[in-house]
């Protein structure tokens, strides 16, 4: 290991020194003009100054907030999950992480209705590849039920190797086109998260 | 008129491996004929378009189709040559044409609006067989199909089976329908701009095809006629529906459906539109591409029963599944895409060979499978009429293009010229209006 310069170990000491200001329980440490950051779901969005202490966010800056907690949710939904060449096993770690929070999401939000779609890369054959992808939106399908989704909430197609979304013929776009995409049918408003 | 010389051809053979023995195709000889030739691969009979006025829009293509049809040595005569092949312009030049080295003359003679065609045996220096027939006029639609369909009879009568110019192929580029016919001309789309269509497929006698209209990831199976009247066969509305296949009498269509259940094949009446039947069980497996034996009682596919999909048969009511090409389990690629031969002795397929499909191709009889293409990525192979010829995707000359080849020859020739084109369809021979209005024996 490098011996740390003079400079690096001062460095170090501030950091140091910010980490543990922070770890202690000291309450607004430096008085901001702007509102602190409280651990509030839903700050009001952009410049909240003119307004003085008043009785609470109007009904605009609600919508906005339910909004953009909506639209954080369905990004979530629609996080792609990916697969193996050939294969329509859920793989751990992020996908099935991913998994984890559309089941979570669906649970929370019992209107919402989804539909996934199943999508293979260009290499195999085009008619198997329709099985393949059909396979795999089941994988998801099976997946959110044995985390109690219940199944007429779940809809699936198969788009084979007709919709690819990376249009190259390498390693690497192929992998993105493995996939099966989540989308929303019904009970898409006013989404709230897990 | 040969593209390569002999050497180059039996090179070919010997690169693709030893030529398949095509069984019994088609034994009817027609009245009372008697067929001398006893075809040998690698020593046909070499045949001369004999010269003469007028009609040689017919004389072009004939010579063509028997070119394709890979059974002769088209023999060209030099200019040179061509006055005296002929006495008179009349009776073949018997002498000559032996010194050429030529078994067989073709001659098409115009008789009024009629064609005479007469086919000489040039060793007993007699005519073997003639008819005449009724023409389309050469700019009419049906003029290019009378013509092979005249072709396909020359074939038969020197070699005792049809050719198999008279019939045409479907096959998808980007997702819409086109029919071409099988010498590359007579090009067409069959589909609307917008539509998204899969998997065309024949009827057996030309008159119905079927495919998958896709669209937001469903399917159903659509039955058109050649009038372009359009029916959706029953219980396909929903889910995806893809591979169909007609069976040998018309009457059924098997195909495959993908939901919850998985894949599994189907089959159902398409005449009266009713009475589905499922013939695959199994929550964990794919079942697809099903193609019918010629005698209808049995249906090769394609199973996921084992891991990657291999090709299986069974029987008509879903019964008697086995495995149909042999494999190694971890070691064999993927097969897919089986096609059930016109003579019912082997299945063709494509099987991933390092990562690239090729063609293959099982003798039903004794499972043994055998390598027919090496040459970049040649998939989805279907048989031509003659069940000797195949045509298949290959990307061998860039883009994925048809390319047909004899069996027999190993001869290889590209048929479209167009966008990057998927799962063909080869017809059987197309009957026609145009009967013979004379023919004697």
């Amino acid at each position: 290991m490098k011996i740390p310069s003079r400079l690096s170990l001062a460095v170090l000491a501030l950091v140091a020194a910010a980490a543990c200001g922070k770890k202690e329980p000291e309450p607004a440490p430096a008085p901001a003009p702007a509102p602190a950051p409280t651990p509030e779901p839903a700050p009001p969005p952009p410049a909240p100054k003119p307004e003085p202490v008043k009785t609470g966010p109007t009904a605009e800056e609600l919508a906005a907030a339910a909004a953009r907690v909506t639209a954080e949710v369905m990004a979530e939904l629609g996080s792609v999950v990916h697969f193996d060449f050939d294969k329509s096993d859920i793989r751990p770690g992020d996908d099935t992480w991913m998994l984890e929070r559309k089941a979570a999401i669906l649970s929370t939000n019992g209107g919402l209705k989804i539909r996934v779609s199943g999508h293979c890369d260009e290499r195999g054959s085009d008619e198997y590849n329709l099985a393949l992808g059909n396979r795999r939106a089941n994988a998801v399908k099976t997946y959110l039920i044995n985390k109690g989704i219940s199944a007429d909430r779940i809809e699936i197609v198969s788009f084979g190797e007709e919709r690819p979304v990376a249009p190259g013929h390498d390693e690497d776009s192929w992998a993105q086109n493995r996939r099966a995409e989540v989308e929303a049918t019904a009970g898409a408003m006013n989404l709230r998260k897990p | 008129m040969n593209v390569l010389p002999r050497a180059a051809r039996l090179g070919l053979v010997l690169l693709l491996g030893a030529p398949i023995t095509v069984a019994a195709q088609d034994p009817a000889v027609p009245d009372g004929v008697r067929i001398g030739i006893e075809y040998r691969p690698g020593v046909r009979p070499a045949v001369v378009m004999l010269p003469g006025n007028g009609i040689d829009s017919v004389r072009e293509l004939v010579a063509r189709d028997l070119d394709f049809s890979d059974r002769f040595d088209v023999v060209r005569l030099p200019t040179d040559a061509a006055a005296g092949a002929t006495l008179g312009g009349v009776t073949p030049n018997y002498g000559l044409l032996r010194t050429m080295g030529a078994d067989f003359a073709v001659e098409l003679r115009p008789d009024g609006p009629r064609v005479v065609v007469r086919v000489h045996e040039v060793a007993t220096g007699t005519p073997r067989r003639e008819q005449t027939l009724q023409l389309p006029a050469p700019f009419d639609s049906g003029f290019r199909m009378a013509v092979h369909r005249l072709s396909d009879e020359v074939v038969r009568w020197i070699t005792g089976t049809p050719g198999y110019a008279a019939s045409q192929l479907l096959f998808i580029v980007d997702r819409r329908l086109y029919r071409v016919d099988s010498d590359g001309a007579g090009f067409v789309t069959l589909s609307p701009k917008g539509e998204e269509v899969l998997s065309p497929a024949w009827s057996p006698d030309g008159s119905r095809i079927a495919f998958t209209r896709f669209g937001a990831g469903a399917g159903s199976v659509v039955v058109q006629s050649a009038a372009g009247a359009r029916s959706v066969l029953t219980g396909t509305t929903t889910a995806l529906n893809i591979t169909p296949a007609f069976s040998p009498d018309g009457r059924l269509v098997a195909f495959a459906r993908a939901n919850e259940e998985g894949t599994h094949v189907f089959v159902g009446d398409a005449v009266q539109n009713c009475c589905l039947q499922r013939l695959t069980v199994g929550r964990y497996a794919d079942n697809l591409s099903p193609t019918f034996s010629p005698d209808g009682r049995r249906l090769a596919f394609v199973s996921t029963r084992a891991g990657p999909p291999q090709i299986y048969v069974m029987g008509l009511d879903g019964t008697e599944q086995e495995l149909l090409a042999p494999f190694d389990y971890g070691v064999t690629g993927s097969s897919n895409a089986p096609e059930w031969s016109p003579d019912g002795a082997t299945v063709a397929f494509h099987r991933d060979v390092n990562r690239a499909p090729q063609i293959f191709a099982v003798d039903v009889a004794s499972r043994r499978v055998r390598q027919l293409s090496s040459a970049g990525r040649n998939e989805d192979p279907t048989w031509a009429p003659d069940g000797r010829h195949l045509a298949f995707v290959s990307d061998r000359s860039g883009r994925r293009q048809l390319w047909v080849i004899d069996m027999v020859t190993g001869r290889i020739r590209q048929l479209t010229f167009v966008g990057d084109v998927r799962l063909p369809a080869w017809s059987r021979r197309m009957a026609g209006p145009a009967s013979p209005v004379h023919s004697p024996p």
